[in-house]
């Protein structure tokens, strides 16, 4: 078969997959994660991970993500609150002006271009293709510059020694860690515990997504709504984006 | 001829006997591996889970093969209360090996040392 033949071939099979999504299309997306990887294959940059936090609809004293985030990732606390790692945190904000406040979560904003690698001596703080930005704890040497170059204080250090950790979330004692956007639950097509646990039990206030496709609804929303990243003026271009701030 | 037989079982039970030098007993697996498999990981272990670790903390890959906890999950050693042992068991399969060459490793300080059960058997 030539290459041609082969081309054709991928349109008409194309074709009809365009079709069977346009005619489920009523509302549901049948679609919704285009970005869903085999277990073997590599992230691409195709792929850009993102949230939308709407914090008109993120309730006061509620603190589901947070919860959901401590029990996803084995976090326990140590009985020093001031110690303890946090990969998420409920924020409250409040205009100084008219006293008004908004109450939201801030976790590792996942920036296109994070301060947190730069400075990294070792190479230990990375993006993966995809936008997420981790810590490679095996080359973390625990010097903590990458805490002190994050302006959102998403990053925590391990100060004692941890036991009976997640199969899917290790951690230890030594290394510096923060969220990772729940990265075995995307690899695996999933979505992150915060907004899972946001959406089942709380307001729905966070939505997760490609910002790369457009058709998602991530995307949608962003060139629909005025939504904004934290301290944008650092034109760090966080993929956290927030409605109603 | 019943003396030369004799004599072959005495050196047989003098080498056993004689094998002063004691040997790390390794414990035997859930599953049986593939052909090979014992005597490549033997020497290449160390090099194949830097290689994979990287693979998969670095590139989102997953397999079976990329997973220690298809490693963990397979070499789990129950112990006297059946349940899989801890690292801190020197039953443990990575210390049995690990405690007899004296090479300290340090994955179990961040990973698990248990292969996982209940709700982590549904994310790889």
């Amino acid at each position: 078969m030539s290459d041609n033949d082969n081309i054709a071939r991928r349109k008409i099979l194309g074709g009809i997959a365009g079709m069977a999504g346009v005619s489920l299309a009523s509302g549901v997306t049948l679609f919704s994660f285009a970005g869903a990887k085999e277990p073997g294959d590599a992230v691409t940059s195709k792929v850009r991970w993102g949230m939308l936090i709407d914090a008109g609809k993120c309730a006061d004293g509620c603190d589901a993500c947070v919860t959901a985030c401590f029990k996803e990732n084995g976090i326990g606390s140590t009985g020093r609150p001031e110690s303890d790692p946090q990969w998420i945190r409920k924020v409250e904000v409040r205009d100084p002006k008219s006293g008004a406040t908004k109450s939201l979560p801030v976790m590792c904003q996942h920036c296109a271009e994070p301060p947190c690698v730069d400075v990294c001596p070792t190479g230990a703080s990375f993006k993966r293709e995809d936008g997420i930005v981790l810590v490679d704890k095996h080359t973390c040497i625990g010097c903590r510059y990458c805490i002190m170059a994050c302006p959102y204080k998403a990053r925590s250090f391990v100060h004692e020694e941890i036991t009976d950790q997640k199969t899917h979330a290790p951690r230890g004692k030594g290394t510096v860690e923060g969220c990772t956007l729940c990265v075995h639950r995307i690899d695996a097509g999933g979505t992150p515990a915060c907004v899972e646990a946001c959406n089942d039990t709380s307001g729905g206030a966070m939505l997760f997504g490609n910002l790369n496709d457009p058709m998602s609804e991530i995307s949608k929303r962003v060139a629909k709504y005025n939504t904004r990243q934290i301290r944008a003026d650092l034109r760090l271009d966080p993929g956290i984006r927030y409605r109603g701030l | 001829m019943i003396v030369l037989a004799a004599a072959a079982v005495f050196l047989t039970f003098q080498t056993f006997a004689a094998s002063r030098t004691p040997l790390p007993f390794i414990p035997k697996a859930v599953q049986k591996a593939e052909e090979g498999h014992a005597k490549v990981m033997r020497r290449n272990h160390m090099n194949l889970m830097f290689h994979k670790r990287d693979q998969t903390v670095r590139k989102g890959i997953r397999t079976d093969l990329n997973s220690l906890k298809g490693c963990v999950a397979c070499h789990a050693v129950p112990g006297p209360d059946k349940q899989p042992v801890s690292f801190e068991s020197p039953q443990h399969f990575c210390r049995a090996c690990h405690d007899y060459a004296a090479v300290r490793i340090d994955c179990f300080s961040c990973h698990t040392s248990k292969p996982p059960g209940g709700e982590d058997l549904a994310v790889k």
